[in-house]
C-alpha cells in the first residue's frame, strides 16, 4: 500500500511538473488559431525603404506560415499614433482600435503606458521566441529608459550610439567629448547636432550629461528639480563652449539624424552620428554616403537603448499582432535584420546561447565596412531616466533655442 | 375696364399697373396692346422704362414694388413665372449666346415639344433665310455685325413662340442705315403674327414709325411723395 | 443659426451640415483643451494654466512675431510683384510668356517647392557648385546661415516663390473682362504711363476680386508648416512650426498648452488681415488724393524693366528648382561639389513608380471627387441665392471660411474625435469629408466672382424664351463658366492632393496618399526618394491645370467672345 502511495505521488507530482510546458504551448496554440486570417494594422517609422522591405518580408512569412496579413503603415513620427490611440481612448474606443502594433520606445512608450494606452502586461514574455533574449547582457530588453517595460513591449533591435566620419578628410577621430571640443575648437564650423527635442539631438545632450555629470546614479531616478541646475551646470558649461564652434555658429542645427547624414556627405560637417551601428554601411550602400565613411565611439561608452514594438490597448488584432512580434524574435528574422545589405540593425538575442544551427548564422555575417564589431562598440550607458528628457530640452530651449544669447 | 369682360380677349392688357421704388412711385400705366400694334413707352433715364418691362417679363427687382395686373391672351399672368410667360424679350444688346454657333442659338429658342433634330434645324434654317442670314448656322455669333447680331437675336425671340414682344432699346446699338431696316423687320414680323409689342425707346423716329400710341413717362419725381 | 427658407436653400443647408459639424468639432477640440478640458488626460477643469505654460515657453515672443511678420511681408511683396507685373506688362506677349510659366508652378506643392529652393541656395547646394571651387576657392562649403536664417528670410523668398503664382492666377481671373482693355485705351490716350494707368484706373477695379484670394494667402503664410520647418528659422521657430512640436510631444499635457497656442496662432493670421485691412484702407485714401492730381509718370521704362527681372528671376529660381529636384530624383550620390551626380540611378523611379499605382489611385479618385464636390456645390449655392436675388449669407461665408484661419493640427484633433464618434474614423468618406472641409473655400474663392460677373441678362433672355431653371443653368450658365470653372477643379484638386495632416490624421494611416507616402519617406532623408515623390506629388495637379488650360482651347476654338483676353 505504502509502495501504491509513493507511487501514485511520483506519478501525480510528474503529471504537475509535466502540465506548465504543454499549458504554455496549448495557450501559444490558441493565439495563433485566433490569429488566423487576422489583419494587423503595423504603424512603424516609414522613413528608411530599406526597413520598409524587411517589413515587408516578415509580412510575407508571416502571411504565408500563420495565415495573418500584416499592413505597414508608413509613419513620419511615432507621435502621431500615439495622438491615435489617446483620440480613439478619449471617445471611449476600447475595441476594434486603428493601431494594432507600434514601433516604439523612450518617451513615446513611457507616455502610453502612463496614459493607460497599452496592451496588457506580461505579453511579451508569454511569446515563445522569448527565450532567446538576450535579458542577462542586454538590460534594457527589459528596462525602457529606465521604465519597466513590464512584458507591454516586446523588443525588436538594439541601438546604440555611433559617430560617423569620413577617413578621407579625418585621420584619427576625437573618441572622447573633451577630444571632440577640441576639435570644434580647431576645426569651427565641422560639427553639429540636431536641434532637441528632436531625438538624435537630446541623445547628444544625455551623451554629454552622462559624461559630465559628477554622479551618474541620480539619472536613474526622477529629475529633483531644485539639484537640476546644479547638477546639469558641467553640461551647460561644455555646450556654451562648444557652441559658438559648431556647425552655423549655433545659430540654426541640422533637423535630425538624416540631415546630418547629408551634410557629412556634402562635406559641411566632418562627424555625425547615428543610433544604429549599420546606418553607415547601409547608407555607403545606398549611395547617400562615400565609401570611405567609417563609425568611432567615445572611450568611456556611448548611450544605447532597445526598440521595441508594442500593442495598444484596445487593438482590433491583438493575437496576429503577437504573432508577428514572435516573428521578429525568431532567429531567422533578427540575423535577416542585422544584415547590412538588409538593414543592419543589431540583435536582441543572445547569439552565444542559441542552438548550433541558429548561432551559425549569426557568426557568418558580414557586418559591412563602416560597422564596428560587437567588441569594437565598447560598453553601452544606460539611459537616464524619462523625465531627465524633458528637463534638458526645457532648459536647453529656454537657453539656445529662444533666439541668439 | 373689368378683366372678366375679357376673358377671350386677345392682346396684352396692362391693368393699373403702378412701379415704386423707395415709396416713390416711378410709374403708373393703363394700357391695352392689340395683336399686331405696337405700345411705344418713351421717358428720360430714371424713369422707370426698364422697370416696367422687367415687370412685365417677370423679372422685377426686390427692391421695387408694384401694382396692377398683366393679362396676356385673356390669362393673367402677373404671378405666373418668368418662363412660363411665352413674353419675348430683345434687350439693347443682342446677348447672343457666345458659346453656341448662330444655328445653336436659334435651335436653344425652339420649344422642346418640337423634338425631331432635322425638324428644328429646318425651323432655324427657315427663320435664318427670312432675315437674308442663309447659311449663317454655322458661324461664331461674335464674328456677326451688330445688324446681323441683331435679325439673329430677333429671330430667336421669335423661334421660342411668344404671345407678345417687349423691345427694350433694340435698335439703339445700331447705325443709321441699318436701323431703319431691322427696325421695319420687326414690326412687320410682329404684325403678321399679330403679337403685341411694346416698345420702349428715346427715339421719336421709332416711335413714329412704330405707328402705334405712344406714352410718355413723367421726369422721376425729386421729392418722395 | 437664422432661419433659412427650405425652398430657396438646400444647397445652403447641404454646406451647412456638411461643415457646420466639422467646423465645430474643429474649434471645440482646439477651444476646450486650450482651457484646460481634455478628459482622457484627466484634464477636468476650465483653467488659464495652459496660456501660462504657453506664455512660459521659451522664445515665445520671437515665435509670434516671425510667423506674423514673415506670413504678412511674404504675402505682400508678392501681391506688389504681380500687381506691377500686371501693371507693366499685361497685354503683351511678354505677359503672355510668362503666365504660361506661372501657372503650371501652381501645382508644385509647397513642401516640394522649399526643398528645391533650399537645395538650390544652401552653401553646399546647386549654385554653390556651379561656381566652385573654380571661382570661389570653396573646396569645402562655407559657412553661411543662408537656409534657416534667424529672421525668416530665406523663408519669406520661398512663400513668395509660390504665393505669386496663386495671385497672378487670381489677377489675370479678374482683368478677363472686355472694359479693362478700353479702360486701359482711354487711359493711354489721356497720357497716363503704362503702369500708371494701371495702378489708377484698372486696379481699382479689379482689386475687390483679388481682395479674398489675398485673405487667404495671408492665412496661410502666417500659419504655414512645412516651408518654416524647411527654411524658417529654427531657435526659436515660428510658432505654427512649434505647435506641431508641441502636439506630438510625447509629453502629453503639452498638448493643452499646444491648444492654447493654436488659439494664438489664429490671433496672429486674424491680426495679420486686420493690419493687412488698415493698410488697405489707407492706400485706398491716400490715392483717392492722388488720383485728382494728374500724375501721368511717361517714363516708367526702368521701372518696367525692373518688375520683368524681378519676375523672371522668381520664375528661373522656381524652374531650377524644379530641375534640381528632378535631377536629384535620378541621383545615387550627388556631393559637393559636384555639379552633376557622382552616380545615376533609376532604381530609385522605377521602384516608385511600380509600388505607387493603388497610392495613385487613391490619391486622385479622393481628389476628382472633392474637387467635384465642392465645385458641384459651390455653383448650387451660388445659383441658387442668385434665382433668389440674394447674396451668400454672411455667416455661411464665414463658416466656410473658418477652416483656413486655425491651424489644421489643432483643428483636426477635434474634427478626429468627431469621426470617431460616428464610427468614420479611418475611412476613405471621412478623409474625404476632412478634405472638403479646407477645399470647399477655395472652390468658392475661385468661382464666387466669376459667377457674380456673368451678365444675367443671359438667364433673363433664356427664360423669356421658355427655358427653364435647370437649362439655363447647364445650357447657359454652366457652358459661360467654363474656363473659371475648368480652374476652380483644378486648384481644388491640387488643394485635395496637398492636403497631408488631415489625411494623416483622419485617415489614421489607413488612407494612403502621394503626399503622406511622400512625407513619410521624406522623414528617412533620402534626398533622391524625397525627389521622386516629390515628382509624383506634382503630377496629378499639373494635369489638372493642363487640362484645365487645354480642354476651353479646343472647345471654343470657333468662338472667339470665349476666348481669354489677356
Amino acid at each position: 500500500m505504502k509502495r501504491l502511495l509513493i507511487a501514485a505521488a511520483a506519478l501525480i507530482s510528474g503529471i504537475f511538473t509535466l502540465q506548465p510546458v504543454s499549458a504554455q504551448d496549448s495557450d501559444w496554440q490558441d493565439v495563433l488559431d485566433e490569429a488566423k486570417g487576422q489583419t494587423v494594422y503595423f504603424h512603424a517609422w516609414g522613413g528608411e525603404p530599406r526597413i520598409n522591405a524587411y517589413i515587408q518580408w516578415a509580412a510575407r512569412e508571416v502571411e504565408n506560415l500563420y495565415d495573418v496579413r500584416v499592413v505597414h503603415v508608413k509613419v513620419s513620427d511615432t507621435a502621431s499614433v500615439v495622438s491615435q490611440v489617446l483620440a480613439e481612448k478619449s471617445v471611449g474606443k476600447t475595441s476594434g482600435g486603428g493601431v494594432d502594433l507600434v514601433w516604439i520606445n523612450g518617451e513615446n512608450f513611457a507616455a502610453m503606458k502612463t496614459s493607460g494606452l497599452l496592451a496588457e502586461p506580461g505579453w511579451a514574455q508569454s511569446l515563445p521566441n522569448w527565450t532567446y533574449v538576450d535579458t542577462e547582457n542586454k538590460p534594457t530588453v527589459l528596462v525602457d529608459f529606465t521604465v519597466q517595460t513590464d512584458g507591454q513591449e516586446s523588443p525588436w533591435g538594439m541601438a546604440k550610439l555611433v559617430f560617423m566620419y569620413d577617413t578621407a578628410r579625418l585621420d584619427i577621430p576625437p573618441a572622447s567629448l573633451d577630444a571632440l571640443l577640441a576639435y570644434a575648437k580647431s576645426n569651427p564650423g565641422r560639427f553639429s547636432y540636431p536641434q532637441p527635442p528632436n531625438f538624435y539631438g537630446t541623445t547628444f545632450l544625455k551623451q554629454t550629461l552622462l559624461n559630465t555629470i559628477a554622479d551618474k546614479a541620480v539619472l536613474s531616478d526622477p529629475v529633483v528639480p531644485n539639484e537640476f541646475e546644479v547638477q546639469t551646470a558641467p553640461l551647460f558649461n561644455f555646450l556654451d563652449e562648444l557652441h559658438p564652434h559648431l556647425w552655423r555658429q549655433g545659430q540654426a542645427f541640422p533637423k535630425n539624424a538624416a540631415h546630418m547624414r547629408q551634410l557629412l556627405a556634402d562635406s559641411e560637417i566632418d562627424i555625425a552620428f547615428s543610433f544604429n551601428p549599420g546606418d553607415a554601411s547601409g547608407a555607403i550602400v545606398n549611395g547617400e554616403l562615400p565609401p570611405t565613411v567609417r563609425t568611432f565611439v567615445f572611450d568611456g561608452g556611448t548611450v544605447g537603448n532597445t526598440h521595441f514594438v508594442a500593442i495598444p490597448f484596445n487593438s482590433s488584432a491583438q493575437e496576429g499582432a503577437k504573432v508577428f512580434a514572435n516573428h521578429f524574435l525568431s532567429p531567422m528574422a533578427q540575423m535577416r535584420k542585422q544584415d547590412p545589405e538588409i538593414w543592419g540593425d543589431p540583435t536582441v538575442l543572445n547569439v552565444a546561447d542559441l542552438p548550433a544551427n541558429e548561432k551559425a548564422l549569426f557568426d557568418t555575417q558580414d557586418l559591412g565596412p563602416a560597422t564596428l564589431t560587437p567588441e569594437e562598440l565598447g560598453s553601452t550607458l544606460p539611459e537616464p531616466h524619462p523625465s531627465w528628457v524633458t528637463a534638458l530640452e526645457q532648459a536647453w530651449a529656454t537657453r539656445y533655442g529662444a533666439g541668439s544669447q | 375696364m373689368n378683366a372678366r369682360t375679357l376673358h377671350n380677349q386677345k392682346g396684352l392688357i396692362l391693368e393699373d399697373v403702378s412701379i415704386q421704388l423707395e415709396g416713390r412711385t416711378l410709374l403708373e400705366l393703363d394700357a391695352t396692346i392689340e395683336p399686331g400694334t405696337v405700345l411705344t413707352v418713351m421717358g428720360e433715364s430714371g424713369s422707370g422704362k426698364s422697370s416696367l418691362l422687367d415687370f412685365i417679363a417677370g423679372f422685377l427687382k426686390p427692391d421695387f414694388k408694384a401694382t396692377g395686373r398683366i393679362i396676356l391672351d385673356g390669362t393673367d399672368v402677373t404671378t405666373v413665372p418668368a418662363q412660363e410667360r411665352h413674353i419675348g424679350c430683345m434687350f439693347q444688346s443682342p446677348l447672343l449666346f457666345p458659346h453656341m454657333s448662330v444655328a445653336q442659338n436659334l435651335m436653344f429658342a425652339i420649344p422642346t415639344e418640337i423634338k425631331r433634330r432635322t425638324a428644328r434645324q429646318s425651323l432655324a434654317a427657315e427663320a435664318l433665310e427670312a432675315v437674308n442670314l442663309e447659311g449663317f448656322g454655322s458661324k461664331d455669333p461674335a464674328k456677326l455685325s451688330g445688324g446681323q447680331q441683331t435679325r439673329v437675336a430677333l429671330m430667336r425671340t421669335l423661334l421660342a413662340r411668344p404671345k407678345a414682344l417687349l423691345l427694350d432699346e433694340p435698335f439703339s446699338s445700331l447705325d443709321q442705315s441699318r436701323r431703319a431696316d431691322v427696325r421695319q423687320k420687326v414690326f412687320s414680323i410682329a404684325r403678321e403674327r399679330a403679337l403685341p409689342v411694346l416698345l420702349v425707346t428715346h427715339d421719336f423716329e421709332d416711335a413714329e414709325v412704330a405707328g402705334g400710341p405712344v406714352y410718355r413717362l413723367e421726369s422721376p419725381a425729386t421729392e418722395p411723395q | 443659426m437664422a432661419k433659412f427658407r427650405p425652398s430657396s436653400n438646400l444647397p445652403s443647408l447641404i454646406v451647412v451640415f456638411l461643415l457646420a459639424g466639422p467646423v465645430l468639432a474643429g474649434l471645440a477640440g482646439t477651444v476646450l483643451p486650450a482651457f484646460g478640458y481634455l478628459p482622457v488626460l484627466g484634464a477636468r477643469e476650465l483653467t488659464l494654466a495652459p496660456f501660462a505654460e504657453l506664455f512660459s515657453m521659451p522664445g515665445l515672443l520671437q515665435s509670434t512675431a516671425l510667423s506674423f511678420w514673415t506670413g504678412l511681408v511674404a504675402s505682400l511683396v508678392s501681391l506688389a510683384i504681380v500687381l506691377c507685373f500686371a501693371a507693366a506688362w499685361s497685354g503683351t506677349q511678354t505677359f503672355q510668356r510668362v503666365s504660361r510659366f506661372l501657372s503650371p508652378l501652381l501645382s508644385v506643392p509647397h513642401a516640394a517647392a522649399a526643398i528645391g529652393l533650399a537645395f538650390l541656395i544652401a552653401p553646399s547646394g546647386f549654385l554653390a557648385r556651379l561656381l566652385s571651387p573654380w571661382a570661389t576657392g570653396w573646396a569645402r562649403p562655407p559657412d553661411l546661415l543662408l537656409i534657416n536664417d534667424p529672421y525668416g528670410v530665406a523663408m519669406t523668398l520661398g512663400l513668395v516663390a509660390k504665393e505669386v503664382p496663386f495671385l497672378f492666377l487670381m489677377t489675370l481671373a479678374a482683368l478677363n473682362r472686355p472694359e479693362i482693355k478700353s479702360h486701359t485705351k482711354v487711359a493711354t490716350s489721356l497720357g497716363y504711363g503704362r503702369m500708371s494707368g494701371f495702378f489708377k484706373v484698372i486696379l481699382p477695379q479689379i482689386y475687390p476680386l483679388i481682395r479674398l484670394p489675398m485673405l487667404a494667402v495671408i492665412a496661410y503664410s502666417t500659419s504655414v508648416v512645412d516651408v518654416a520647418v524647411i527654411l524658417g528659422p529654427t531657435t526659436p521657430a515660428p510658432l505654427a512650426a512649434r505647435l506641431v512640436v508641441w502636439m506630438n510631444d510625447p509629453d502629453l499635457s503639452l498638448r493643452l498648452a499646444a491648444s492654447a497656442g493654436a488659439l494664438l496662432q489664429l490671433g496672429i493670421s486674424a491680426g495679420a488681415i486686420l493690419v493687412y485691412l488698415l493698410f488697405e484702407a489707407s492706400v485706398t485714401k491716400l490715392s483717392s488724393t492722388r488720383l485728382a492730381r494728374g500724375h501721368r509718370m511717361k517714363s516708367d521704362g526702368a521701372g518696367r524693366m525692373a518688375v520683368l527681372a524681378t519676375m523672371v528671376f522668381i520664375v528661373s529660381a522656381m524652374c531650377l528648382s524644379l530641375l534640381v529636384l528632378m535631377i536629384w530624383s535620378l541621383a545615387k550620390s550627388w556631393w559637393y561639389p559636384a555639379p552633376l551626380p557622382q552616380n545615376w540611378s533609376l532604381s530609385v523611379l522605377s521602384m516608385a513608380l511600380m509600388q505607387t499605382p493603388q497610392i495613385f489611385g487613391t490619391t486622385i479618385l479622393l481628389g476628382i471627387l472633392a474637387a467635384l464636390i465642392s465645385t458641384s456645390l459651390t455653383l448650387w449655392l451660388l445659383e441658387t441665392k442668385t434665382n433668389a436675388g440674394e447674396q451668400v449669407d454672411h455667416r455661411l461665408r464665414t463658416l466656410i471660411f473658418v477652416p483656413l484661419l486655425l491651424p489644421q493640427i489643432a483643428f483636426l484633433f477635434g474634427l478626429k474625435m468627431l469621426f470617431l464618434m460616428i464610427g468614420l474614423d479611418g475611412s476613405f468618406t471621412a478623409v474625404l469629408l476632412a478634405h472638403l472641409v479646407f477645399v470647399l473655400p477655395y472652390a468658392f474663392l475661385a468661382l464666387s466672382d466669376p459667377w457674380q460677373r456673368l451678365d444675367p441678362r443671359y438667364a433673363r433672355v433664356a427664360a423669356t424664351m421658355g427655358a427653364s431653371r435647370a437649362r439655363i443653368f447647364f445650357k447657359v450658365q454652366l457652358p459661360m463658366l467654363t474656363r473659371p470653372v475648368l480652374v476652380t477643379l483644378a486648384v481644388a484638386l491640387a488643394v485635395s492632393v496637398g492636403q497631408y495632416l488631415p489625411t494623416l490624421i483622419i485617415g489614421a494611416g489607413r488612407v494612403v496618399t502621394v503626399t503622406t507616402e511622400s512625407v513619410a519617406l521624406a522623414s528617412g532623408g533620402n534626398r533622391q526618394i524625397t525627389a521622386v515623390y516629390a515628382f509624383l506629388q506634382l503630377l496629378i495637379p499639373f494635369a489638372g491645370f493642363a487640362v484645365a488650360a487645354a480642354i476651353p482651347a479646343v472647345l471654343f476654338k470657333n468662338r472667339t467672345a470665349m476666348r481669354l483676353d489677356a
